[in-house]
């Protein structure tokens, strides 16, 4: 058991440093920035797989989070120098109010059975795409807005080590909040809501902390997002966002943390290597129904993700 | 002295079905109670009352005096009323050391803690595996709840309900389909439990020897009525119960059979 934990504290620390020497070893820029990409997708997928596979809470409204950090960061980014401080600034504004949306609408809806609660942040995502479209003064609507990234950005390796840090921080800290006892109760309510109450649990107080939690990091994400980008535009809030969020956790492995980082992989690769060969073949024009037949498989096959398949196969507990 | 648990008038109606009709009960603090009656009168739907999964269409519940008709299961889990259930009602995907835990931490109320692992709170993961122990559990530690067999579940759920804590425990059948050689197991602990002396016991049970040997009284629900309430001897000796009760059991055991 330990050394099995031991193997794993390797593995991961093997990976990071790979991770981290990347772009000194590489020169190719296309790469480094597509996994930039993977790294801001792969901390938004793990912040839905705290509300799918440690809640049981499914959600079509995911995007609305990650487009708050976004518009917050590219907003104050305009607005003000784009500074270090400033961006930071951003980030926690982003976060509070993230915070604040998911209170209130956990609040208001997670008392709700799930496929109406589904619905329900389905209708909110929606109104704040619409908010996003009309509040033309600050967010010129879909054509959206470039911005300056602070000076430090500006190499897009030290972006990249920036990101990579923020996926390892947030993964550390997410695991520790699903071991943790109140971790455990998220658990415990997904398995047995009847049961949890028994036992003196509150299955909607864990809920709405469950979804906080999740909000705050897809904030983070779309701040992330719009940095490595420097523009916004309302495709942020959009039910793309979400869905991307949905397969990648699906795919990479439900309630495992490490799944949707891998299904952010998987999934940002397949994007970008089915739309390159549209040039050459252009039936890959199309390339979100091979992504369909893809998602279709992987659940006939993979019902647990490759995360969980695996572990399965290994024979040990998640 | 003023009974720990009291109904006054209970009663719930599904549609034009009254599956509880208007029982009133006082269980003394301390005291171990039975409740009998063939399948189909009411006996768990009781319980659920008491444990607040089902609201009372009419009548009312009181805790040391103080009614609790309107409070959720959660509030009354809090205030001391454990149950376990018929259907075995685990968490499934656990293991036996997770389930028992949540039990165990629940009582401690740390479960707000975020940032801190399960697995850093020795003292914790020692109170649950004693408490495994008892019920003769802790080898399967950890095994996942969905693997165990009929009888370890149903001693799972006895953990879970030990580990709570509660002074008052309700317990719904803990020997149904229990192997020859488990229920034993579970006798002793409830047995246990009751030389103890600490907590208010009320157990819905089939077998008869059992709660003769048990209990202080018994009830008898008949068709949602309380048709009885007495000692053993007086129970043993009433005509109404030998009807509707021994008559029933023996339907009930041509069907099982």
């Amino acid at each position: 058991m330990i050394a099995k934990m031991r193997g794993n504290y390797l593995l991961l620390t093997i990976i990071i440093i790979a991770l981290a020497l990347f772009p000194f070893v590489s020169d190719s820029r296309t790469l480094t920035i597509l996994l930039t990409q993977i790294f801001i997708f792969a901390i938004l997928a793990m912040s839905y797989d705290v509300l799918l596979g440690y809640t049981g809470i499914v959600s079509f409204g995911h995007a609305m989070f990650f487009g708050i950090g976004a518009y917050a960061t590219a907003i104050i980014l305009k607005k003000t120098e784009p500074t270090m401080l400033s961006f930071f600034l951003s980030i926690i504004v982003g976060m509070l109010l993230a915070g604040i949306v998911s209170f209130i609408i956990g609040l208001l809806t997670l008392r709700l059975q799930s496929h109406f609660f589904a619905m329900f942040t389905l209708a909110v995502s929606g109104l704040f795409l619409v908010a996003a479209e009309k509040s033309r003064t600050l967010t010129q609507g879909n054509d959206g807005f470039t911005f300056r990234a602070p000076e430090f950005f500006a190499d897009r390796t030290t972006f990249y080590l920036f990101v990579l840090a923020c996926l390892l921080i947030i993964f550390l800290l997410l695991r520790l909040f699903v071991h943790s006892p109140f971790g455990s109760v998220l658990i415990a309510v997904k398995e047995n809501e009847t049961r949890s109450a028994a036992l003196g649990y509150k299955a909607i107080y864990y809920k709405v902390m469950s979804s906080v939690v999740a909000g705050v990091v897809a904030s983070l994400a779309g701040s992330l997002y719009v940095v490595s980008l420097r523009f916004v535009n309302t495709s942020v809030m959009g039910i793309d966002i979400t869905l991307n969020a949905l397969l990648m956790t699906i795919i990479g492995g439900v309630g495992t943390l490490v799944g949707p980082i891998l299904g952010a992989a998987i999934i940002q690769l397949a994007q970008h290597n089915l739309s390159n060969l549209a040039k050459t073949y252009p039936i890959f024009e199309r390339w979100i129904i091979f992504f369909g037949i893809i998602y279709i498989l992987a659940v006939i096959f993979f019902p647990k993700g490759v995360v969980g398949t695996i572990r399965e196969k290994l024979g040990r507990k998640s | 002295m003023q009974p720990i648990l009291k109904t006054e008038n209970v009663t719930i109606q599904f549609g034009g079905q009254v599956a509880v009709d208007h029982v009133s009960c006082e269980i003394p603090e301390k005291h171990f109670k039975s409740i009998i009656g063939p399948n189909g009168a009411g006996k768990t739907t009781f319980f659920n009352l008491l444990s607040g999964e089902l609201k009372p269409t009419e009548g009312d519940i009181f805790l040391r005096g103080e009614s609790i008709s309107k409070l959720s299961s959660v509030e009354r889990a809090r205030k001391g009323i454990g149950r376990s259930f018929q259907i075995t009602n685990v968490f499934p995907n656990l293991t036996v050391l997770e389930n028992v835990r949540l039990a165990v931490q629940s009582r401690a109320g740390i479960c707000y803690q975020m940032f801190r692992y399960s697995s850093s709170y020795k003292q914790l993961i020692e109170e649950t595996e004693k408490i495994l122990s008892e019920v003769i559990l802790v080898d399967k530690k950890d095994a996942i709840a969905s693997q165990l067999s009929h009888g370890e579940k149903r001693k799972l759920e006895i953990a879970m309900l030990i580990a709570l804590d509660s002074t008052i425990l309700l317990l719904d059948e803990p020997t149904a389909g229990m192997s020859l050689e488990e229920v034993p197991i579970i006798l002793d602990v409830i047995r246990n439990i009751k030389l103890a002396g600490e907590k208010t016991i009320l157990l819905i049970e089939h077998k008869m020897d059992l709660i003769l040997d048990l209990s202080d009284s018994i009830m008898v629900l008949f068709n949602g009525q309380l048709i009885a309430d007495g000692s053993p001897k007086e129970i043993m000796n009433n005509e109404m119960v030998e009807n509707a009760y021994l008559g029933g059991l023996y339907d009930d055991d041509i069907i099982k059979s």
